[in-house]
């Protein structure tokens, strides 16, 4: 599998009228073909600031990509012509959002809003751009579709829009799928619809999908990769029975001891919980954003943000950004070395 | 929180098995009017948001309300309380019955029931201080006259729900979600109830977040005595909270029973199907489920189906009776699990 996008370095900021949010600090990874890259994090983390850099959805002001790169194929996103990348956008990298319908046009039927992009993109006439709309319709699992095309977004429910959504997104063969959230909003025997569905269509149209979403359950099921953001940062990833199996990060571990599980009796003990609050990313702490929370932190950690590297013993593309072996909480001999230079 | 403010007289009850009773709902109904006409406004239907409902809280425990959303649970909590006026059923409450009490009598049982919403956001005033929302049900009660005391209680409060007791003179707007949430509950434990409606008090937090809430309201009910009625639609937390777990569908109660029970051997289609759709955090465990898929929605409250409410989605509906009044009861499966279903109980 090849190299579908290459993200180096990307950082992003908001400069509002209460200070500079830090939202997104040197973001760096690879995303290969076909590959599903699940992104977890909690609100602020800069899961969503990041994939909307990506696709240059910030609202600048006042927003602003200070810097990085983003390689699509080996062009830089970022470096593109508003025309540009207008042609880039809903073509080769599509976007569904959490609320469908705030991300649908009220006023339009859903038939106009599938063929515009079919017409816009792929230079298809009425009646081929309808042809193909009610075969995507059909496709995500909506019947009667031809007669669904001449519907509102308001006449079909939560979960059908979210669908709608999903044709939409695929209208035009795209190489890379971008899910901010797309089932946060739908209850939990239509979330498992939709994510059979994503997981059919992956297959058929041999896509690589970036699933951003707060659910460690749903991300484990469809991820390949698990990417775990935190205070705008990646804090650890890697291939997601890594991440799961062997985790490394203090913040990732904490997070799953947390939960409960449904699927197993005796979960009356007490919870594990995490101490304290997610940072204001307006005053990010220096070092790790994780360490004002985090039960293993020595001095240095305050002081310098870990690099991602591989832990001990751990898998070569599962990386972490610790100074501490969580599995027996010393301090890494990174930590040390660093430290007297 | 040594002064605690003086309750009214409980009458206790117990059911057959001699277990006191908090709350005794049975056969409760809401129903929502539709309405049309311009000048001349008409009835033209009614949305059933809760249909029938009936259980049993006893004293001291859990009993989890789990359902997709539009299935009544919040509903049927907030009509429990009161707070919507039930369109038949009964709601008794430690033996006295709610539905016909008004006024002050009202008032004086809303006491020992209160409520923690799931919008921390929504559900606090923005322009009230801290400290003015967690006393503001101590003055209406007329609890504690003293202001100094009334003070020292308040701040006693924030100090046991995890705040600083400093950020009395604080704004909602100045705290986070997680923060928030503890100023909604102190406000519910002001007056020291027995029972409280906890509409998913965590849905709206962080997953880092939940658990500190969660074991918050697990100290609380163990030194208060308290006894919860917890809405949420997150099954794992549900098994994680609760003793007892009833699961709704479309304004019922389709299965009823000890969480564990159900959990494990559940016996109506659509707990089946909402247990399997839960995700696990486990890719090993994922990867190996059979899920069932549900098809379609969930139908309107405004014209549920006739037959069985499930028929229209459920993979296993015989035709026939099924799809035929009436519905199905719920049947006491074994001891405590009781389920409605035809394809479950023998006809």
């Amino acid at each position: 599998m090849g190299v579908l996008m290459e993200v180096k370095n990307l950082v992003t900021r908001f400069y509002t009228q209460e200070g500079v949010v830090y939202a997104v600090n040197d973001v760096s990874y690879v995303l290969n073909e076909r590959e599903t890259l699940g992104v977890v994090g909690e609100s602020g983390s800069g899961k969503s600031v990041h994939a909307l850099s990506i696709m240059r959805l910030i609202a600048m002001p006042p927003g602003k990509i200070e810097k990085g790169e983003v390689l699509f194929q080996g062009r830089d996103l970022l470096k593109l012509k508003n025309e540009e990348m207008r042609l880039v956008r809903g073509a080769e990298i599509a976007m569904i959002f959490q609320d469908p319908m705030t991300s649908l046009n009220p006023v339009l039927t859903i038939g106009t809003q599938i063929t515009e992009a079919l017409k816009l993109h792929m230079g298809m006439d009425n009646k081929a751009a309808t042809e193909r709309a009610a075969e995507l319709l059909t496709m995500v699992g909506i019947p009667d579709a031809k007669r669904r095309l001449k519907n509102f977004p308001h006449q079909f429910s939560g979960g059908m829009r979210q669908r709608v959504m999903i044709a939409m997104a695929l209208s035009c063969n795209p190489k890379l799928l971008i899910a901010d959230e797309p089932t946060t909003a739908l209850d939990v025997t239509i979330q498992a619809q939709i994510i059979e569905l994503i997981k059919n269509l992956r297959d058929q149209f041999g896509m690589a999908i970036i699933w951003i979403s707060h659910d460690l359950g749903v991300v484990a099921g469809l991820s390949d990769t698990v990417q775990v953001m935190y205070g705008g940062r990646i804090v650890e990833r890697g291939p997601v029975e890594e991440v799961f199996g062997d985790t490394r990060h203090p913040y990732t571990l904490g997070l799953l001891r947390s939960l409960p599980r449904h699927d197993t009796s005796n979960n009356r003990e007490r919870l594990v919980q995490i101490e304290g609050a997610p940072p204001d990313m307006r005053k990010p702490p220096t070092g790790c954003p994780f360490a004002p929370r985090c039960t293993y932190k020595i001095a240095k950690c305050e002081e310098q943000m870990p690099p991602l590297m591989p832990g001990p013993e751990a898998h070569e593309e599962h990386l972490k950004a610790c100074w501490i072996d969580v599995r027996n909480g010393q301090p890494l001999p990174e930590a040390m070395e660093t430290q007297h230079v | 929180m040594s002064s605690a403010p003086a309750a009214a007289p409980a009458a206790t009850t117990h059911d057959a098995q001699g277990r006191e009773l908090v709350v005794s709902v049975s056969n409760l109904k809401k129903h929502f009017p539709i309405s049309s006409g311009v000048i001349v406004q008409r009835q033209v239907g009614a949305v059933k948001a809760v249909d029938g409902v009936s259980f049993n809280v006893y004293k001291g425990e859990t009993l989890g309300l789990v359902g997709e959303s539009g299935c009544g649970k919040s509903t049927t909590g907030r009509t429990v309380l009161q707070l919507y006026k039930p369109t038949a059923g009964s709601v008794k409450f430690e033996g006295h019955e709610l539905t016909t009490m008004g006024g002050n009598e009202l008032r004086n049982m809303r006491r020992k029931m209160q409520m923690i919403f799931q919008d921390p956001f929504a559900s606090l005033n923005p322009r009230m201080s801290v400290g003015n929302i967690v006393s503001e049900p101590l003055k209406i009660h007329n609890v504690i006259q003293n202001k100094v005391e009334l003070q020292e209680y308040v701040e006693a409060l924030l100090q046991r729900v995890g705040l600083n007791p400093y950020y009395v003179n604080r704004y909602p707007h100045e705290f986070s979600g997680g923060q928030r949430q503890r100023i909604g509950i102190a406000r519910a434990l002001a007056l020291r109830p027995t029972f409280i409606v906890a509409d998913e008090p965590i849905s709206a937090l962080d997953v880092s977040i939940q658990a500190q809430v969660v074991n918050l309201l697990e100290d609380l009910q163990e030194e208060f005595n308290l006894t919860y009625l917890f809405i949420a639609h997150d099954l794992s937390m549900v098994r994680h909270i609760c003793d007892r777990v009833a699961v709704m569908y479309l304004g019922k109660i389709v299965e009823i029973g000890p969480t564990d029970v159900v959990y494990d051997n559940p016996l109506h289609p659509y707990t089946q199907a909402l247990l399997s759709a839960v995700p696990v955090p486990d890719p090993m465990v994922e990867r190996n489920r059979q899920r069932i898929i549900l098809k379609g929605d969930v139908p309107s409250p405004a014209r549920p189906p006739v037959g069985c409410n499930f028929n229209t989605r459920c993979p296993v509906a015989l035709s026939g009776i099924c799809y035929q009044d009436p519905d199905p009861e719920l049947v006491e499966m074994e001891p405590g699990h009781f389920v409605a279903c035809h394809r479950v109980t023998p006809f």
